[in-house]
Protein backbone atom coordinates (compact mmCIF):
# COMPACT_ATOMS: atom_id res chain seq x y z
CA UNK A 1 0.00 0.00 0.00
CA UNK A 2 1.56 3.26 -1.06
CA UNK A 3 0.69 6.14 1.21
CA UNK A 4 0.24 8.97 -1.22
CA UNK A 5 0.56 11.51 1.52
CA UNK A 6 4.19 10.54 2.11
CA UNK A 7 6.50 12.87 0.21
CA UNK A 8 8.92 11.21 -2.19
CA UNK A 9 12.36 12.35 -3.28
CA UNK A 10 12.46 15.30 -0.95
CA UNK A 11 16.14 14.96 0.02
CA UNK A 12 19.10 15.56 -2.24
CA UNK A 13 20.62 12.17 -1.56
CA UNK A 14 19.63 9.48 -4.01
CA UNK A 15 21.27 6.37 -5.37
CA UNK A 16 21.44 7.54 -8.97
CA UNK A 17 23.28 9.07 -10.65
CA UNK A 18 26.37 7.67 -8.94
CA UNK A 19 29.09 10.31 -8.52
CA UNK A 20 32.01 9.63 -10.88
CA UNK A 21 35.28 8.17 -9.62
CA UNK A 22 38.09 10.63 -8.88
CA UNK A 23 40.61 10.98 -11.68
CA UNK A 24 43.81 10.36 -9.77
CA UNK A 25 44.48 8.66 -6.46
CA UNK A 26 46.28 10.16 -3.52
CA UNK A 27 49.78 11.35 -4.31
CA UNK A 28 52.49 8.90 -3.32
CA UNK A 29 56.22 9.53 -3.52
CA UNK A 30 58.57 6.72 -4.55
CA UNK A 31 55.55 4.45 -4.75
CA UNK A 32 55.54 3.88 -0.99
CA UNK A 33 55.16 7.00 1.11
CA UNK A 34 52.07 9.21 0.79
CA UNK A 35 52.59 12.83 -0.02
CA UNK A 36 50.86 13.86 3.19
CA UNK A 37 53.86 12.72 5.19
CA UNK A 38 56.18 15.06 3.31
CA UNK A 39 53.67 17.91 3.63
CA UNK A 40 53.37 17.18 7.33
CA UNK A 41 57.13 17.58 7.85
CA UNK A 42 57.63 20.45 5.41
CA UNK A 43 56.91 23.41 7.74
CA UNK A 44 59.38 22.23 10.36
CA UNK A 45 62.16 20.64 8.36
CA UNK A 46 61.81 21.86 4.79
CA UNK A 47 62.25 19.63 1.77
CA UNK A 48 65.06 17.33 2.95
CA UNK A 49 63.51 16.57 6.32
CA UNK A 50 61.75 13.30 5.50
CA UNK A 51 64.80 12.01 3.60
CA UNK A 52 67.07 12.69 6.54
CA UNK A 53 64.54 11.00 8.77
CA UNK A 54 64.50 8.01 6.46
CA UNK A 55 68.29 7.74 6.28
CA UNK A 56 68.71 8.10 10.02
CA UNK A 57 66.03 5.51 10.67
CA UNK A 58 67.63 3.07 8.23
CA UNK A 59 71.10 3.46 9.76
CA UNK A 60 69.68 3.06 13.26
CA UNK A 61 67.85 -0.12 12.30
CA UNK A 62 70.93 -1.55 10.64
CA UNK A 63 73.41 -0.64 13.34
CA UNK A 64 71.30 -1.84 16.19
CA UNK A 65 70.60 -5.06 14.31
CA UNK A 66 66.88 -4.45 14.54
CA UNK A 67 66.94 -5.24 10.84
CA UNK A 68 69.16 -8.30 10.40
CA UNK A 69 70.95 -8.55 7.06
CA UNK A 70 70.45 -12.10 5.88
CA UNK A 71 70.00 -14.00 2.64
CA UNK A 72 66.53 -12.60 2.30
CA UNK A 73 67.95 -9.10 2.06
CA UNK A 74 69.79 -9.99 -1.14
CA UNK A 75 66.70 -11.69 -2.54
CA UNK A 76 64.57 -8.66 -1.65
CA UNK A 77 67.06 -6.33 -3.32
CA UNK A 78 67.03 -8.34 -6.57
CA UNK A 79 63.25 -8.65 -6.57
CA UNK A 80 62.79 -4.96 -5.90
CA UNK A 81 65.14 -4.04 -8.73
CA UNK A 82 63.25 -6.24 -11.15
CA UNK A 83 59.90 -4.92 -10.01
CA UNK A 84 60.93 -1.29 -10.30
CA UNK A 85 62.43 -1.90 -13.73
CA UNK A 86 59.29 -3.67 -14.92
CA UNK A 87 57.04 -0.91 -13.65
CA UNK A 88 59.12 1.80 -15.25
CA UNK A 89 59.25 -0.03 -18.57
CA UNK A 90 55.80 -1.51 -18.92
CA UNK A 91 53.79 0.89 -16.78
CA UNK A 92 52.44 3.20 -19.47
CA UNK A 93 51.46 0.29 -21.75
CA UNK A 94 49.48 -1.45 -19.04
CA UNK A 95 47.89 1.86 -18.12
CA UNK A 96 46.87 2.47 -21.72
CA UNK A 97 45.41 -1.04 -21.98
CA UNK A 98 43.40 -0.60 -18.79
CA UNK A 99 42.21 2.78 -20.01
CA UNK A 100 41.13 1.21 -23.29
CA UNK A 101 39.11 -1.44 -21.43
CA UNK A 102 37.47 1.25 -19.37
CA UNK A 103 36.73 3.28 -22.47
CA UNK A 104 35.04 0.32 -24.09
CA UNK A 105 32.86 -0.29 -21.04
CA UNK A 106 31.88 3.36 -20.86
CA UNK A 107 31.26 3.43 -24.61
CA UNK A 108 28.87 0.47 -24.46
CA UNK A 109 27.00 2.04 -21.54
CA UNK A 110 26.78 5.39 -23.32
CA UNK A 111 25.66 3.65 -26.51
CA UNK A 112 22.90 1.92 -24.60
CA UNK A 113 21.85 5.20 -23.07
CA UNK A 114 21.86 6.93 -26.46
CA UNK A 115 19.88 4.11 -27.99
CA UNK A 116 17.32 4.30 -25.21
CA UNK A 117 17.05 8.06 -25.67
CA UNK A 118 16.69 7.57 -29.44
CA UNK A 119 13.91 5.00 -29.07
CA UNK A 120 12.12 7.30 -26.65
CA UNK A 121 12.49 10.20 -29.10
CA UNK A 122 11.00 8.15 -31.93
CA UNK A 123 8.23 7.05 -29.57
CA UNK A 124 7.50 10.71 -28.80
CA UNK A 125 7.39 11.51 -32.54
CA UNK A 126 5.07 8.60 -33.20
CA UNK A 127 2.85 9.75 -30.36
CA UNK A 128 2.69 13.28 -31.75
CA UNK A 129 1.84 11.84 -35.17
CA UNK A 130 -0.95 9.80 -33.62
CA UNK A 131 -2.26 12.87 -31.88
CA UNK A 132 -2.24 14.76 -35.17
CA UNK A 133 -4.06 11.84 -36.77
CA UNK A 134 -6.62 11.85 -34.00
CA UNK A 135 -7.39 15.47 -34.82
CA UNK A 136 -8.81 14.34 -38.17
CA UNK A 137 -11.55 12.35 -36.54
CA UNK A 138 -13.99 15.20 -37.17
CA UNK A 139 -13.57 14.61 -40.91
CA UNK A 140 -14.11 10.93 -40.38
CA UNK A 141 -17.33 11.56 -38.52
CA UNK A 142 -18.49 14.02 -41.16
CA UNK A 143 -17.97 11.38 -43.83
CA UNK A 144 -19.84 8.83 -41.76
CA UNK A 145 -22.65 11.27 -41.15
CA UNK A 146 -22.84 11.92 -44.91
CA UNK A 147 -23.02 8.20 -45.56
CA UNK A 148 -25.85 7.76 -43.11
CA UNK A 149 -27.74 10.74 -44.54
CA UNK A 150 -27.36 9.29 -48.02
CA UNK A 151 -28.67 5.93 -46.90
CA UNK A 152 -31.67 7.58 -45.28
CA UNK A 153 -32.30 9.64 -48.42
CA UNK A 154 -32.17 6.63 -50.73
CA UNK A 155 -34.46 4.69 -48.45
CA UNK A 156 -36.92 7.53 -48.31
CA UNK A 157 -36.92 7.85 -52.10
CA UNK A 158 -37.37 4.14 -52.57
CA UNK A 159 -40.40 4.17 -50.34
CA UNK A 160 -41.77 7.23 -52.09
CA UNK A 161 -41.44 5.43 -55.41
CA UNK A 162 -43.15 2.38 -53.99
CA UNK A 163 -46.04 4.44 -52.69
CA UNK A 164 -46.40 6.15 -56.03
CA UNK A 165 -46.38 2.88 -57.97
CA UNK A 166 -48.88 1.28 -55.64
CA UNK A 167 -51.27 4.20 -55.87
CA UNK A 168 -50.88 4.26 -59.64
CA UNK A 169 -51.65 0.54 -59.81
CA UNK A 170 -54.81 0.99 -57.87
CA UNK A 171 -55.92 3.97 -59.97
CA UNK A 172 -55.14 2.06 -63.21
CA UNK A 173 -57.27 -0.76 -61.91
CA UNK A 174 -60.19 1.57 -61.32
CA UNK A 175 -59.75 3.10 -64.80
CA UNK A 176 -59.58 -0.33 -66.42
CA UNK A 177 -62.68 -1.38 -64.60
CA UNK A 178 -64.60 1.65 -65.81
CA UNK A 179 -63.53 1.21 -69.45
CA UNK A 180 -64.35 -2.46 -69.32
CA UNK A 181 -67.79 -1.73 -67.90
CA UNK A 182 -68.52 0.90 -70.55
CA UNK A 183 -67.35 -1.42 -73.29
CA UNK A 184 -69.51 -4.20 -72.02
CA UNK A 185 -72.49 -1.89 -71.85
CA UNK A 186 -71.82 -0.72 -75.40
CA UNK A 187 -71.50 -4.24 -76.73
CA UNK A 188 -74.59 -5.33 -74.95
CA UNK A 189 -76.56 -2.37 -76.23
CA UNK A 190 -75.37 -2.96 -79.82
CA UNK A 191 -76.33 -6.58 -79.59
CA UNK A 192 -79.71 -5.76 -78.17
CA UNK A 193 -80.33 -3.17 -80.85
CA UNK A 194 -79.31 -5.62 -83.58
CA UNK A 195 -81.52 -8.29 -82.10
CA UNK A 196 -84.52 -6.04 -81.88
CA UNK A 197 -83.96 -4.77 -85.43
CA UNK A 198 -83.66 -8.31 -86.74
CA UNK A 199 -86.79 -9.25 -84.88
CA UNK A 200 -88.64 -6.26 -86.19
CA UNK A 201 -88.06 -7.33 -89.77
CA UNK A 202 -91.44 -9.06 -90.55
CA UNK A 203 -91.56 -11.84 -93.10
CA UNK A 204 -93.45 -9.43 -95.44
CA UNK A 205 -90.67 -6.96 -95.40
CA UNK A 206 -88.16 -9.77 -95.86
CA UNK A 207 -89.85 -10.92 -99.07
CA UNK A 208 -90.11 -7.40 -100.39
CA UNK A 209 -86.44 -6.69 -99.66
CA UNK A 210 -85.30 -9.97 -101.26
CA UNK A 211 -87.39 -9.20 -104.47
CA UNK A 212 -85.92 -5.71 -104.60
CA UNK A 213 -82.45 -7.14 -104.27
CA UNK A 214 -83.04 -9.61 -107.11
CA UNK A 215 -84.36 -6.80 -109.36
CA UNK A 216 -81.37 -4.65 -108.49
CA UNK A 217 -79.00 -7.53 -109.21
CA UNK A 218 -80.64 -8.19 -112.58
CA UNK A 219 -80.33 -4.54 -113.47
CA UNK A 220 -76.75 -4.56 -112.44
CA UNK A 221 -76.01 -7.73 -114.41
CA UNK A 222 -77.66 -6.20 -117.43
CA UNK A 223 -75.53 -3.17 -117.07
CA UNK A 224 -72.41 -5.37 -116.65
CA UNK A 225 -73.33 -7.49 -119.76
CA UNK A 226 -73.74 -4.31 -121.75
CA UNK A 227 -70.37 -2.99 -120.56
CA UNK A 228 -68.61 -6.16 -121.51
CA UNK B 1 33.17 19.64 13.78
CA UNK B 2 33.00 18.41 17.33
CA UNK B 3 35.91 16.38 18.71
CA UNK B 4 34.45 12.91 18.74
CA UNK B 5 33.32 13.07 15.08
CA UNK B 6 36.69 14.07 13.63
CA UNK B 7 38.92 11.44 12.07
CA UNK B 8 42.31 10.75 13.65
CA UNK B 9 44.31 12.74 11.11
CA UNK B 10 42.50 15.96 12.00
CA UNK B 11 42.96 15.68 15.76
CA UNK B 12 45.66 17.90 17.22
CA UNK B 13 48.28 16.43 19.49
CA UNK B 14 47.05 18.18 22.63
CA UNK B 15 43.53 16.83 22.12
CA UNK B 16 44.67 13.27 21.47
CA UNK B 17 43.99 12.16 25.04
CA UNK B 18 40.41 13.41 25.07
CA UNK B 19 39.85 12.01 21.60
CA UNK B 20 40.93 8.52 22.69
CA UNK B 21 38.58 8.76 25.67
CA UNK B 22 35.66 9.36 23.36
CA UNK B 23 36.52 6.32 21.25
CA UNK B 24 34.23 3.30 21.14
CA UNK B 25 36.36 0.31 22.18
CA UNK B 26 33.69 -2.38 22.04
CA UNK B 27 34.12 -5.12 19.40
CA UNK B 28 31.51 -3.49 17.17
CA UNK B 29 33.22 -0.15 17.57
CA UNK B 30 36.64 -1.59 16.71
CA UNK B 31 35.19 -3.46 13.77
CA UNK B 32 33.51 -0.30 12.57
CA UNK B 33 36.78 1.60 12.93
CA UNK B 34 38.66 -1.04 10.90
CA UNK B 35 35.91 -0.97 8.28
CA UNK B 36 36.08 2.82 8.04
CA UNK B 37 39.86 2.81 7.72
CA UNK B 38 39.81 0.16 5.00
CA UNK B 39 37.07 1.85 2.99
CA UNK B 40 38.79 5.24 3.19
CA UNK B 41 42.09 3.67 2.04
CA UNK B 42 40.30 1.97 -0.86
CA UNK B 43 38.47 5.14 -1.86
CA UNK B 44 41.68 7.13 -1.84
CA UNK B 45 44.15 4.80 -3.58
CA UNK B 46 42.30 1.96 -5.33
CA UNK B 47 38.89 3.10 -6.61
CA UNK B 48 40.23 5.77 -8.91
CA UNK B 49 40.27 6.10 -12.67
CA UNK B 50 44.05 6.25 -13.02
CA UNK B 51 45.59 4.46 -10.06
CA UNK B 52 49.30 3.72 -10.11
CA UNK B 53 51.45 1.12 -8.34
CA UNK B 54 50.94 3.03 -5.09
CA UNK B 55 47.76 1.27 -4.09
CA UNK B 56 49.00 -2.31 -3.78
CA UNK B 57 52.66 -1.46 -3.15
CA UNK B 58 51.80 0.20 0.15
CA UNK B 59 49.78 -2.87 1.15
CA UNK B 60 52.70 -5.16 0.23
CA UNK B 61 55.17 -2.99 2.10
CA UNK B 62 52.93 -3.08 5.15
CA UNK B 63 52.69 -6.86 4.84
CA UNK B 64 56.50 -7.13 4.61
CA UNK B 65 56.99 -5.04 7.72
CA UNK B 66 54.33 -6.96 9.65
CA UNK B 67 55.78 -10.34 8.74
CA UNK B 68 59.29 -9.16 9.66
CA UNK B 69 57.96 -7.97 12.97
CA UNK B 70 56.23 -11.29 13.67
CA UNK B 71 59.29 -13.34 12.70
CA UNK B 72 61.87 -11.11 14.40
CA UNK B 73 62.52 -13.48 17.25
CA UNK B 74 63.29 -16.32 14.86
CA UNK B 75 65.28 -14.17 12.44
CA UNK B 76 67.46 -12.69 15.12
CA UNK B 77 68.55 -16.14 16.27
CA UNK B 78 70.02 -17.17 12.93
CA UNK B 79 73.74 -16.81 13.18
CA UNK B 80 75.81 -16.72 9.95
CA UNK B 81 79.12 -16.92 11.61
CA UNK B 82 79.01 -20.31 13.22
CA UNK B 83 82.33 -21.92 13.24
CA UNK B 84 81.61 -25.46 12.15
Amino acid sequence: VLHTTRPLHTTQQSLAPVPPLPEKGGEVRHGLIPEEFFQFLYPKTGVTGPYMLGTGLLLYLLSKEIYVVNHETAAAACILTVIVYAIKKLGPEVAAFADKLNEEKVATAVAMKDEAIQTLQTAIEEEKKEQWRAEGRSYLFDAKRNNVAMLLETNYRERLLMVYSEVKKRLDYQVAMQTLKRQKEQDHMIQWVEKSVVQSITPQQQKESIAKCIVDLKALSKGAHAAV
Amino acid sequence: GPLWERPLMEVRLGELHTWISTCNFSPQGLLAAVQRAWSSYCAKYIHVKQGGPAGISMLLAGYCLLSYGWNYQHLSKISYFRSS
